[in-house]
């Protein structure tokens, strides 16, 4: 049963690739979308916070519609992107990473979102009459503080990734070894007649590795309280 | 020297002050709550920008907005203990002690870092996170934490105000000894008027935003005419004194002051310690004649020079024993002595609120 063949490995090194590359691309957006959420206010706020929470409310294809209509060959940004750089998205797994990060992405900033507003500003004042920069009050207080914020973040994160499967098979479609991710191959496998058991060969895997996942940000996070209280 | 001159408006209250603060010396803004006292340090701090203003620190501009300038708080140079300590929960006590010592500025005089744990006591602590700190540790590191900065001035906005009475009887040596320990210039926030009393040399009465009389407090102490400030139930005369005896038998302690020699219930002091004490009103009579043999050991003569009846059935009475003496009696017993203005009195103080404070001794 845990002998793995050949295309399952594909497949889960694939969705693990995808999703930490996701994580990857989501963190430091999601970190800056998250601060100015929590602390900036100015003209237009209530239209960039709908927008980075779009994804959660469209349906993934509609996203990956998005997508494949501006990262296409022949779509604006994916015109420039072959054009100049060389870059092709559709039909690759980077495509598959950046379709998981962009309904990854307002899960990433709610959890940080949160983590920044309970921050407590009379902290941070104090930081200032001790004469600390902003950026030293960012690194040495403020980050610290929101850590517990970003593993959560960074979990939402990764396990969406794993489990994204309407925007991906939408932008980049299921190609084998480079998008066929552990949805997409169950999916393939359970459209295929007699394909069930290798499904749940697949669907197994999923949930150790959710599990595992869902296990060290649990470790990571309380090792973080403890050391607010140690 | 600290030199304040304020204006802003909040929605709720406008500040509009004027003050100075000297050199080496503890000076109080005492008032009730919302008075401004707390919005008034987040100005001088830089915290709070106000409306209009100037304000300078030992000769350096820090704030004139007339000529638009503004120094960041974290370049003022100014030591700041809040009082809710504000330690930071991820950093255990000696981090947070040597948070602001990367910024100090080598022109001051380097406070150093031994010199504070010792005086503060704080070497068991400093492995420890704040969460497992008391409320009077917590304000021991905070005060810690502002003096490595080696500040130009310390602002002190009621930093006992939120320990349990136990724990504030303890830190209060902390505070006082700062003087003594590191020559620094206070600027202390209250409304309690027995911690004024306790640690300050000049005082700032503060109402609604605005300064309604400052001085030493022996002085604005003794003006019935602040009473609205400084608060009814509590006011009296504080009087500077010098000990200058012991009696073990009876454990009484000799006070020396310009009206005579005070005798109080108390701890051995040694010879010459400075003291300072609170008389207040309530605890003082009068006498028309000298009272016969009676259980009151403090009796001083002296000449009415202020009586200030309001409209109360209390009636506040000044008598001038060398200094003077505040007693607070009935109407009934002001009308039927006929007290007036110049009537000599014999003044007994019947119990005596001893506020020790060690100036340099």
């Amino acid at each position: 049963m845990l002998s793995l063949n050949n295309l399952e490995i594909e497949a889960i090194e694939l969705s693990i690739k995808v999703a930490l590359n996701s994580v990857l691309f989501t963190l430091p957006l999601g970190l800056i979308a998250a601060w100015i959420l929590a602390r900036k206010r100015f003209y237009g706020y209530a239209l960039f916070n709908g927008i980075v929470h779009l994804p959660l409310v469209l349906p993934p294809v509609v996203v990956g519609f998005f997508l494949l209509t501006l990262l296409g060959r022949n779509g604006p940004i994916g015109n420039i992107l072959k054009n100049v750089f060389d870059i092709t998205l559709v039909f690759s797994w980077q495509g598959a990473a950046i379709a998981s990060a962009v309904m990854s992405f307002p899960l990433m900033v709610r959890a940080i979102k949160i983590s920044i507003e309970s921050i407590d500003l009379k902290l941070e004042d104090a930081a200032r009459t001790l004469g600390a920069s902003p950026i030293k009050i960012f690194y040495s207080i403020s980050l610290p503080l929101i850590f517990p914020g970003i593993i959560s973040g960074v979990l939402l994160s990764f396990a969406r990734s794993l489990g994204e499967f309407g925007a991906t098979i939408t932008f980049v479609s299921n190609i084998p070894g480079e998008t066929n991710t552990l949805p997409l191959s169950i999916y393939s496998f359970i459209q295929t007649p007699g394909g069930e058991a290798d499904a749940l060969r697949l669907v197994t895997f999923s949930i150790i590795i959710a599990m595992i996942a869902l296990v060290s940000s649990e470790y990571l996070t309380s090792k973080a309280k403890k050391n607010f209280e140690g | 020297m600290l030199k304040v001159s304020i204006k802003h408006e909040f929605a709720s209250l406008s500040i509009d002050i004027q003050f100075e603060a000297e050199q080496n010396c503890i000076t109080a803004l005492f008032g009730k709550s919302g008075s401004g006292k707390t919005s008034i340090l987040n100005m001088i701090s830089g915290l709070v920008k106000p409306d209009y203003g100037y304000i300078e620190i030992n000769n350096t501009i820090i704030l004139d907005t007339n000529n638009n300038i503004f120094t960041s708080p974290q370049k003022r140079n100014i030591g700041y203990i809040f009082q809710d300590s504000r330690l930071f929960p991820h950093l255990n006590v000696l981090s947070n002690l040597k948070y602001g010592m990367s910024a100090v500025n080598l022109n001051h005089p380097i406070i150093q870092i031994d010199k504070v744990i010792n005086t503060l006591e704080l070497e068991n602590l400093l492995n420890r996170k704040p969460s497992n700190l008391s409320g009077g540790e917590k304000q021991r590191v905070a005060i810690g934490r502002a003096l490595l900065t080696c500040p130009r001035i310390l602002l002190m906005d009621e930093p006992l105000a939120s320990i349990d009475a136990q724990m504030r009887a303890e830190i209060f040596p902390f505070i006082e000894g700062l003087q003594n320990e590191f020559k620094i210039t206070i600027l202390y926030v209250s409304h309690s008027i027995e911690e004024v009393i306790r640690l300050a040399d000049k005082m700032l009465l503060i109402s609604g935003g605005q300064k309604q009389a400052e001085g030493r407090v022996e002085d604005i102490m003794s003006r019935t005419d602040l009473y609205p400030f400084t608060g009814r139930f509590d006011a009296g005369s504080v009087i500077s004194a010098t000990v200058t005896g012991f009696d073990k038998h009876f454990e009484l302690l000799s006070l020396s002051f310009e009206g005579g020699v005070l005798l109080v219930n108390g701890p051995k002091l040694d010879d010459g310690r400075k003291v300072r004490t609170h008389i207040r009103a309530r605890d003082v009579s009068l006498s028309l004649n000298m009272p016969p043999k009676n259980s009151i050991l403090n009796i001083f003569k002296g000449k009415i020079i202020e009586i200030n009846s309001n409209s109360t059935p209390q009636v506040d009475i000044k008598i001038d024993i060398g200094i003077p003496l505040i007693a607070r009696i009935t109407r009934k017993s002001c009308d039927d002595m006929n007290l007036k203005i110049g009537t000599r009195v014999f003044t007994m103080v019947k119990a005596v609120a001893i506020n020790r404070r060690n100036i340099g001794a």
